[in-house]
């Protein structure tokens, strides 16, 4: 991984001397931290291309971003001068105080933005999203249509689909789903809870409200898609259930729209399986209009703690980085992109679905991080029949309400 | 030795110790003892792709102030260490009053973080160490009767678990067991149950780790074993050989005699690694079923939003177990020394 990294800056070094200098800016330090997936990788490769002797672009592209940006963004002068960050995990840079607002920004190099990519809190914008992601329906239309039921719409469509399948001996576990233990399993909660109607807190306060009709349903919902998984899905995660899915054994999963285009690929997959991967929109469930699902942007922001020369030549950078010539056919189908002049691909049919049907975006409050670490640990037991719906949610919140307390959420 | 020359002679280790161990423990003891400040609150309009919504965000400026004012957060005394997350001295009391019998009261115990990550740590602790004990001298004794010209390549491959990284070894495993994997796939058929998955059932996890545990610590013990057997005395041996003492009577009176100070020695040791044992539970993805106090820590760090206090409470929580859980071979060592003197 870190090898990688290190070809991966040595790559954007080399880049900088055949760059044109299309950039606004030609002095300055740039470095990126931030998650890395293909859409992410593609807008680091295209602002190294600012990179010129007295303009410095490096990247720092890993999963465990979120362990390194706050610290990194922490001292001064800070050591990433951008953090690529989720509507999740904007939150906390927001919390530590550790990004500047970018209105002035905006105004001078910002032309080419579109009015939805500016993410603002409190009237200041704070990012800049370049790409939407939700998770949405995917299936083997094969195996659907050879069981002849409907693409689902609905949860408990799925679920009585999931038993035919079952019965005419076409799969053994047909569903599938990243339902890992850990942070997975709790955002699995928290569409299935959306979909019910559910609101996580008091409104105006830190006080949890999971515990709830619409928390036991949400999980009485799981519970009964788990039966028609993997016995080991609570070890399965995004990747794990991916696997499973193009080793064929999956007929219809909840996937993020990031990770379609992966299987379409046809290492460690087959032909069959690659050829009738159809994607639909996200179900909702128990006659609810809103989809058990979330909205999710991803962005960039830039340091607090640097200087005004720094900042400029990471976000004009980053402007390049997201800029409308990067699009060409490959790039485009990395991400649903909320770049200008971008033209939806097939992939992107899910999210687009998910974003018109009301689907609500991850909350971007600041204790929501702790409900979310609170679900993750504490939900397994359910899932494995240890504890009843009830008991699982009070341990929720009484795990929460510990750790809000320490963070001085609550009293 | 002089004094000076002795002062001199220890001073960079010392050094070196006080830096490296003592002042983080001090950080962590006091980082336990303090939370971050009660955060400032305001409701405000966010904006994004998505549209607009009134959310709760913290207000900026007004932490600034407060952190300038006390730096280190508010004093919070032992409140951490006995809140729901670790002691959780209220939750145990509630469930003593309302018990129906022990093992409820021992079931309502497991439900919290705390004891719930004791319960595996203790249970793989103390299954793991004596089992790769009994196993690296079992391996050691047989790769000491082997013929020279094979040892060399046998104590290669013994000490292969415990070459490959902890966190490695424990993936490859993870995916070699799964339902649809190679082992996984063989104990199916060979049980003939299609249902059958180890990562499923918190019982048979439990026994996935603990045998990858005994898998990779093995070797260690074996190594040493191994130098301990090399030093055994020929003679001693032969004249046991002589009063006509069987194989099993030579290991049990005259081998494990010898061996046992470095017994006591790889006890000490992998006491201590066991007690925080954390890769394997990473590795194979096994937290819904097992954690350990280490596990506990990175998940405080690891998450959304870090939860230093907590993490720091662990650490100290987790330098207190490992004191009394080597305590007792300590103080045999020190009589042991004693008497020697």
């Amino acid at each position: 991984m870190f090898m990688k990294k290190i070809v991966l800056a040595g790559g954007f070094a080399l880049m900088s001397s055949t760059a044109y200098a299309a950039c606004a800016v030609n002095e300055g330090r740039v470095n990126i931290v931030g998650n890395e997936f293909p859409a992410i990788q593609t807008v680091a490769r295209n602002a190294a291309s600012c990179a010129t002797d007295t303009l410095e672009v490096k990247a720092n592209l890993t999963a465990d971003h979120q362990k390194i940006n706050v610290a990194g963004m922490t001292g001064n002068p800070a050591e990433y001068t951008s953090a690529i960050v989720a509507n999740s995990s904007i939150v906390a840079l927001i919390n530590e105080d550790v990004i500047r607002p970018l209105d002035d920004l905006v105004a001078k190099f910002g032309q080419n933005l579109q009015r939805n990519q500016l993410v603002t809190i409190d009237g200041q914008v704070m990012a800049i999203a370049f790409m939407a992601n939700a998770q949405h329906l995917v299936y083997r239309a094969d195996i659907l249509a050879e069981a002849g039921i409907e693409p689902p719409t609905t949860y408990e469509e799925m679920l009585a689909g999931a038993e035919k399948i079952r019965d005419m001996g076409l799969l053994e576990y047909p569903l599938g789903g990243p339902y890992a233990a850990g942070w997975n399993l709790a955002q699995e909660f928290n569409n299935m809870y959306l979909g019910m109607g559910g609101e996580f807190f008091e409104p105006g306060s830190a006080a949890p409200t999971i515990n709830n009709e619409q928390g036991i349903a949400a999980l009485e919902m799981m519970k009964a898609l788990s039966e028609y998984m993997n016995p080991d899905y609570l070890t399965h995660d995004s990747n794990g259930t991916s696997a499973e899915y193009k080793a064929g054994n999956i007929a219809m999963m909840h996937m993020w729209g990031s990770r379609i285009e992966p299987l379409r690929d046809l290492e460690g997959s087959s032909p069959e399986v690659v050829e009738n991967t159809a994607i639909a929109g996200p179900m909702t469930v128990a006659g609810g209009s809103i989809p058990a699902t979330t909205l999710w942007w991803d962005g960039w922001t830039v340091a607090k703690n640097i200087s005004d020369t720094d900042a400029e030549a990471t976000f004009v950078a980053l402007m390049a980085g997201i800029d409308p010539s990067i699009l060409n056919e490959e790039n485009a189908r990395e991400a649903v992109w909320l770049i200008e002049g971008y033209e939806p691909t097939e992939a992107a049919k899910g999210v687009f679905a998910a974003a018109s049907m009301g689907t609500k975006p991850y909350p971007m409050v600041p204790y929501q991080g702790l409900l979310h670490s609170a679900l993750g640990a504490e939900l397994s037991d359910f899932m494995q029949g240890k504890e009843d719906a009830a008991t699982a949610l009070a341990d929720v919140e009484a795990a929460y309400t510990a750790a809000a307390k320490e963070q001085g959420f609550l009293r | 030795m002089k004094h000076k020359t002795f002062f001199w002679f220890i001073l960079p280790t010392a050094l070196a110790m006080l830096l490296f161990i003592a002042l983080p423990i001090v950080s962590v003891v006091m980082q336990s003892l303090y939370t971050p400040h009660e955060q400032v609150l305001r409701v405000v309009e966010n904006c994004g792709p998505f549209g607009c919504t009134q959310e709760t965000t913290i207000d900026a400026e007004a932490t600034q102030a407060l952190r300038a004012e006390q730096p280190l957060g508010q004093f919070a005394g032992l409140d951490i260490y006995l809140d729901r997350g670790h002691l959780a001295t209220t939750e145990v009391a509630e469930a003593w009053r309302t018990r129906e019998g022990l093992g409820d009261f021992m079931g309502a115990l497991g439900n919290l973080p705390f004891y719930r990550a004791m319960g595996f740590t203790l249970t793989y602790t103390f299954t793991v160490t004596p089992l790769l004990i009994i196993l690296g001298f079992m391996i050691a004794l047989g790769v000491n009767s082997l013929h020279r010209h094979l040892k060399g390549l046998v104590i290669f491959f013994s000490l292969l678990p415990m070459i490959v990284t902890p966190l490695i070894g424990s993936l490859i495993l993870f995916w070699m067991i799964d339902s649809r994997g190679i082992i996984g796939t063989s104990l199916q058929w060979l049980f003939d149950d299609p249902d059958l998955s180890l990562k499923a059932s918190t019982g048979l996890t439990w026994v996935t780790l603990i045998v990858y545990g005994v898998w990779h610590s093995a070797p260690f013990a074996f190594v040493v074993f191994y130098a301990g057997l090399q030093t055994l005395p020929k003679d001693m041996l032969e004249s046991a050989m002589i009063d006509g003492a069987s194989r099993w009577e030579q290991v049990r009176y005259v081998i494990i005699p010898h061996l046992m100070p470095l017994v006591t020695f790889v006890a000490l040791i992998q006491l201590m690694d066991n007690f925080r044992v954390f890769e394997p539970i990473v590795g194979f993805n096994a937290a819904a079923h097992a954690t350990s106090l280490s596990w506990i820590i990175f998940n405080d760090l690891g998450g959304e939003t870090r939860l230093l206090s907590s993490a720091a409470t662990t650490s100290v929580l987790t330098i207190i177990g490992v004191s009394i859980l080597l305590s007792p071979v300590l103080v045999r060592t020190w009589r042991d020394f004693n008497t020697k003197v």
